[in-house]
């Protein structure tokens, strides 16, 4: 059994029942970012340097989706063989910002709609010897399927 | 505004291609050809601009310096400058800056490039501060992946169709069969555009910009300097190297997220409205001025929604505007007469002078095989990742 160790530890909360981005906000004037911004607030009406990290919203709609039907190149580690799979834009209403991430494994641009409702999931984004390393992916939220 | 403006005196491109020499090669062979045009001898030229590459090496970074040697050192003062796509024009807008500051009467700018085959990937090494490194590594997210969300994006807003954007690419096939400088040519239909294979859904092989090896050039000139060598010179009247306001609320390249728009309303005009508007507002004209541009077609559906960034047509007109024959060569407001990146595909340090070097040619009535009548006018635009706008309006 591997081990499942996060691809990226400071972006997400990889457990799978607690999947969750991982932005900053800022204290003054509440404006939000992903990545999280570490030492300044990016709002020119604000440059407040005072950030907290905060857990982004799980769900939003469906900005825009696409699919890689060829193979990415490196650093994008592959599985072999090379499966298309789809990507996702998702506005987050709260955080009014727009998110990419890879679409769940098993859903197709076909399966998708723009508008539709998506939820963040944690699956496997490669695996080397030791390790499963974990990625947050969106998935179309539970009774959204088309 | 006469003082705000510099001739260009001269235009040269290498061809574009995949030729896989020394971008050095291309920059020089760009360079002289410029200077053969502006009939001004290298040793006179003043000042060079030479846009960056980042994937030759050392050599690459300081790019001005490496063809001002291979041109054989004159003592000219020198710069590089790197935008990514809008590298060519922040060198346009340096020596611009240094003739109208009186720095120079004479400039060189130069860009040219040699590139990889298939997907531009990113600087090599384990770089986990690095947004464009990361968004291969995490999402696997290509170029052609954030052209295809925008086109999506345009399908779900305005009703655009597949083959909408397949008659882009069959217009611009046709605009570029005749120019001498394009990468491709050759005539498709609209069905051969379709039949491609997809790439990141909705966009198809033949429907996004390819990478390529090529070179441009510009001679460019105080307009004092210029009417004692000519009576009616093509002007810069203005370049716009503008970046974001925030917050910028459309995904951009190669960011994992858009600014929030939570504690600050949307700007009024977004980013890719902004840039031709601030190079309008710098000539002084309006978009019903323009009589031929040149846009960044990097995908298909790009070119649409260029139409409307710059304001050729409001916002979901522009599948009308491309049907009506409007941007075709003989409807009113040609696009991409050069036949643009899809002709071209990407040498991105040269591809900003390149559009300029075109748009001189239509000014000039001297684009055999491809001329928009009477053009007087015309712009360029332009995007570069992490937050480059450009856009240049030439003038006769």
């Amino acid at each position: 059994m591997k081990n499942k160790v996060s691809a990226m530890a400071s972006w997400f909360d990889a457990r799978p029942e607690r999947p969750r981005l991982i932005g900053s906000r800022c204290r003054s004037c509440r404006s939000y970012f992903f990545p999280r911004e570490s030492f300044a607030c990016r709002n020119p009406a604000c440059g407040a340097a005072d950030l907290e990290e905060v857990p982004l919203s799980a769900s939003g709609t469906l900005w825009s989706y696409t699919d890689n039907r060829y193979q990415p190149p490196a650093p994008y580690v592959s599985p072999e063989p090379f499966a298309p799979y789809a990507i996702a834009a998702v506005e987050l209403a709260d955080e009014k910002m727009v998110v990419l991430g890879q679409v769940a494994n098993g859903v197709a641009t076909a399966d998708l709609q723009v508008g539709m409702r998506m939820e963040l999931v944690v699956e496997t984004l490669y695996s080397d010897d030791a390790n499963e390393y974990l990625v947050w992916k969106w998935a179309p939220a539970a009774g959204s399927r088309s | 505004m006469s003082e705000r403006q510099v001739a260009v005196l001269g235009v040269g491109m290498h061809p574009w291609g995949k030729w896989g020499r020394n971008f050095v090669e291309y920059g020089v062979a760009a360079a002289r050809a410029a200077l053969a045009d502006a009939g001004i001898a290298w040793r006179d030229v003043q000042f060079v601009a030479g846009g960056e590459t980042i994937r030759n090496g050392y050599p690459g970074f300081i790019a001005g310096a490496s063809i001002a040697q291979a041109l054989g050192w004159s003592g000219a003062q020198v710069t590089s400058c790197y935008g990514a796509c809008a590298a060519g024009s922040q060198a346009v807008s340096v020596a611009r800056a240094h003739i109208l500051a009186g720095n120079c009467d004479v400039a060189l700018v130069v860009g040219a490039d040699t590139t990889p085959k298939g997907f531009f990937a990113p600087q090599a090494g384990e770089r986990g501060d690095d947004p464009d490194w990361l968004r291969f590594r995490l999402l696997g997210a290509t170029n052609p992946v954030y052209f295809a969300l925008y086109a999506r994006r345009r399908m779900e807003l305005y009703g655009a169709t597949d083959r909408d954007f397949a008659k882009v690419k069959v217009k611009n096939a046709r605009h570029g069969l005749e120019n001498p400088y394009a990468r491709y040519r050759k005539l498709v239909t609209e069905e051969e555009v379709l039949a491609s294979p997809m790439v990141s859904d909705p966009l198809r092989l033949l429907e996004i910009c390819a990478t390529s090896d090529g070179g441009a050039a510009l001679v460019l000139t105080s307009m004092a300097y210029a009417r004692r060598r000519t009576t009616d010179p093509v002007a810069i009247s203005a370049v716009a190297t503008v970046t974001p306001r925030y917050p910028n609320t459309v995904i951009e390249m190669p960011n994992f997220a858009t600014d929030s728009a939570a504690a600050a309303p949307p700007p009024p005009v977004a980013f890719r409205d902004s840039i031709a508007a601030a190079a309008y507002a710098q000539a002084g004209i309006g978009p019903e001025d323009v009589d031929v541009a040149e846009v960044y077609d990097l995908s298909s559906a790009l070119e649409l929604d260029w139409y409307e960034n710059i304001g050729l047509c409001p916002p979901g007109d522009a599948e009308k505007l491309l049907n009506d024959g409007v941007t075709t060569l003989g409807g009113r407001v040609p696009v991409n007469p050069s036949g643009g990146l899809s002709c071209f595909g990407e040498a991105i340090p040269a591809q900003a002078i390149a559009q300029v070097c075109e748009l001189v040619w239509q000014l000039r009535g001297q684009a055999a095989g491809r001329q928009v009548e009477g053009a007087k006018i015309g712009v360029t635009v332009n995007q570069g990742l992490f937050g480059h706008g450009s856009s240049v309006v030439v003038q006769r």
